[in-house]
């Protein structure tokens, strides 16, 4: 067995035999042509056709996954129709007396060269689509189909070194169970498709699947970005009870899936998820999520060398912001300690990293690592509704000096004339048993309240939960905790704030009554669980006598 | 021949879709219409030259309309409304 590691861009399993993405496999050539004329002729058929593709693209995206999705072909058409271009390819034939392919070739080299010299990465990824147009052209001046899959009785999953989204588009959703590519980037055209399509996908795993035989079998894990191939006996029966899990999680999503959260009695809560990465906003949205209540920002920072600049940060928070739509987006800020290994932040090895230097003391002791993310938060939550969440909070002194440096970043982008949302909600974590005793304190400071219940039970409690040693000596639903969250909701309520949950308790349907009755206006929970929550509070009535604790 | 200036509000700026919105929209008139950007001119009827200019959030932009008065207060509103 192999494991090829890449990145999840749509959560799922699939089990399968591998694909090879077929391409037209041209090699443009350069000849000379004794009728210009007709070379001309044969552009103007090969482009006529290679608009009618891209209406009939148009068309099977905006059935397939909506209008604003299917924009992507509508420019594409745009670009083929586009003086400029067409002029440099007809007086290449013209005056050059070249072949239509290589005249198209060179329009296409001198295009995409205008854009990936830009500086800005979204315009820079326009050289893609200036390929892909002109890639299209040479097939239709070649007379050969437009890219496919071989057809198969069965769906298998589809290799490729890369996909242009009219490509990913192209695939027949029924014969594709999954797709991999050796590059790719979790923010391109095809991985957004990906999601929206809802097939699982795993990106950049390397060169080495370029090398793997068409036909071998494996296993794709969307949602760890792992390709296991010619899998093993253990790792194929993990992997199938996996998919099952998967798919009872989307049989139960069939059922209720538009449903409000609502109980027997009319009690109302949001349900939001909880996410690592972008890779997990499909599966946010796939399980309803009224948003997302938990958006931890650490995984920017790990697995590399140095800090992800302000510019990397902006495009991560403002894919997410875009992909959710309109729906809240809640962003923890760099939660990392001496527990985790992120050498270049150079923390000192600590004796007992869970009460050191973690978190928001990081921040507000290294403003070169706080100020950046900042300001990608601020820059990016024009493009959704963005709420900003600080962890690890114990003083009224660290929640007023957060807002002063927020202030100031937002005074430093009015003066650079970089718009920001003055609707961006601030709020922080209750994981901590001085920040749930001095809640009525901090509640006027912030919009929103959450609580982290790892954390929280293990300060309580003083209780380290990673020590199998004293397990027995734990009691997740301590009434010492939940005197604390109900004690932090009270302060919120009363200072006209909402309060969430996205710990792990907010998913422990044992607690999901005990929690509406203090008025919990919102559970956090993994995308998996959206769906068995929902069920439980639809089945829950307050009317009836308390059972369950308080 | 009509000039006016704007500032672009969109966030994004000139991306592919309201670039491509625009100059579907300019192709609707017979006029001779260009689009200046930081000391740089493009076609408002093409839609890989508009592109090309990288007009950005808060960049003033100049559209100049030649013939076509009407032409000239339709785009105007159209990058108000829009843009």
């Amino acid at each position: 067995m192999i494991t090829l590691h890449g990145k999840g861009v749509y959560g799922g399993i699939a089990i399968g035999h591998l694909s090879f993405f077929r391409r037209g496999g041209f090699h443009v050539r350069r000849h000379t042509v004794s009728n210009a004329e007709a070379e001309l002729r044969r552009f103007h058929k090969a482009k006529e056709k290679a608009i009618r593709e891209l209406e009939e693209l148009y068309e099977k995206a905006v059935r397939d996954i909506g209008e604003s999705g299917a924009q992507i072909f509508e420019i594409h058409r745009m670009m083929l129709e586009d003086d400029d271009y067409n002029d440099s390819v007809i007086n290449a034939i013209r005056a050059e007396r070249v072949n239509a392919e290589y005249a198209v070739s060179t329009a296409s080299e001198n295009f995409s060269v205008v854009f990936s010299s830009m500086d800005d990465p979204y315009m820079k990824a326009r050289a893609a689509d200036i390929r892909d147009i002109s890639n299209r052209l040479i097939r239709a001046l070649a007379g050969k189909p437009s890219d496919s899959v071989r057809s198969e009785e069965e769906a298998s999953i589809i290799c490729a070194d890369d996909l242009a989204p009219s490509e990913t588009m192209q695939l027949d959703r029924d014969k594709v169970s999954a797709f991999i590519t050796a590059e790719g980037s979790v923010n391109s055209h095809t991985a957004i498709l990906a999601r929206t399509m809802g097939i699982p996908a795993v990106v950049d795993v390397g060169e080495t699947l370029l090398g793997v035989a068409d036909g071998t079998e494996a296993i794709v894990d969307g949602f760890t970005g792992k390709v296991y191939l010619s899998p093993d006996s253990e790792t194929k029966a993990r992997m199938t009870a996996r998919q099952e899990e998967d798919r009872k999680a989307k049989a139960l999503l069939q059922k209720y899936k538009g449903m409000e959260n609502i109980t027997k009695d009319g009690t109302k809560i949001e349900i939001f998820a909880n996410i690592q990465g972008l890779r997990e906003v499909g599966a946010a949205l796939m399980n309803d999520a009224g948003g997302i209540g938990l958006f931890r920002s650490e995984f920017l920072y790990l697995d590399r060398n140095s800090f992800p600049d302000e510019e990397e940060q902006f495009q991560v928070y403002k894919t997410v912001l875009q992909s959710m739509g309109g729906k809240k987006v809640v962003i923890r800020t760099l939660d990392i300690g001496a527990d985790k290994q992120v050498p270049y932040f150079g923390l000192e090895k600590e004796e007992n990293p869970a009460m050191g230097m973690r978190a928001i003391r990081i921040c507000l002791t290294r403003p070169e690592i706080f100020r950046p993310q900042l300001r990608a938060l601020l820059r990016a939550s024009v493009f959704g509704k963005l709420a900003i969440m600080f962890p690890m909070i114990t003083s009224v002194e660290e929640m007023s000096d957060i807002r002063r440096t927020v202030s100031d970043i937002q005074r430093e982008l009015g003066r650079e004339g970089i718009p920001y949302s003055p609707d961006t909600e601030f709020g922080i974590m209750i994981e901590t048993p001085a920040a749930a005793i001095i809640s009525d304190r901090l509640a006027p400071l912030v919009d929103f309240f959450s609580v982290g219940t790892n954390d929280l039970t293990q300060y309580t409690l003083a209780l380290d939960r990673q020590n199998p040693g004293i397990a027995s000596f734990f009691d997740p639903h301590h009434e010492a905790v939940l005197r604390l969250i109900a004690m932090a909701t009270e302060n919120a309520h009363r200072h006209g704030k909402w309060i969430g949950i996205c710990g792990e308790l907010g998913a422990d349907t044992e607690l999901t009554e005990t929690f509406l009755r203090m008025g919990i206006d919102e559970l956090s929970v993994s995308p998996a669980y959206i769906l068995r929550l929902r069920d439980k509070i639809r089945n829950t009535d307050l009317r009836n006598s308390k059972k369950g604790k308080k | 021949m009509e000039t006016f200036e704007y500032t672009i509000q969109d966030p994004v700026g000139l991306h592919a879709r309201p670039a491509g919105m625009l100059v579907r929209k300019a192709q609707e008139f017979e006029a001779e219409i260009m689009l200046t950007c930081q000391g740089r001119s493009a076609n408002l009827k093409k839609l890989l030259a508009v592109m090309g200019l990288g007009v950005r959030y808060g960049d003033t932009v100049t559209v100049s309309v030649d013939g076509d008065p009407a032409a000239a207060e339709e785009l105007r509103r159209f990058f108000r409304d829009n843009l």
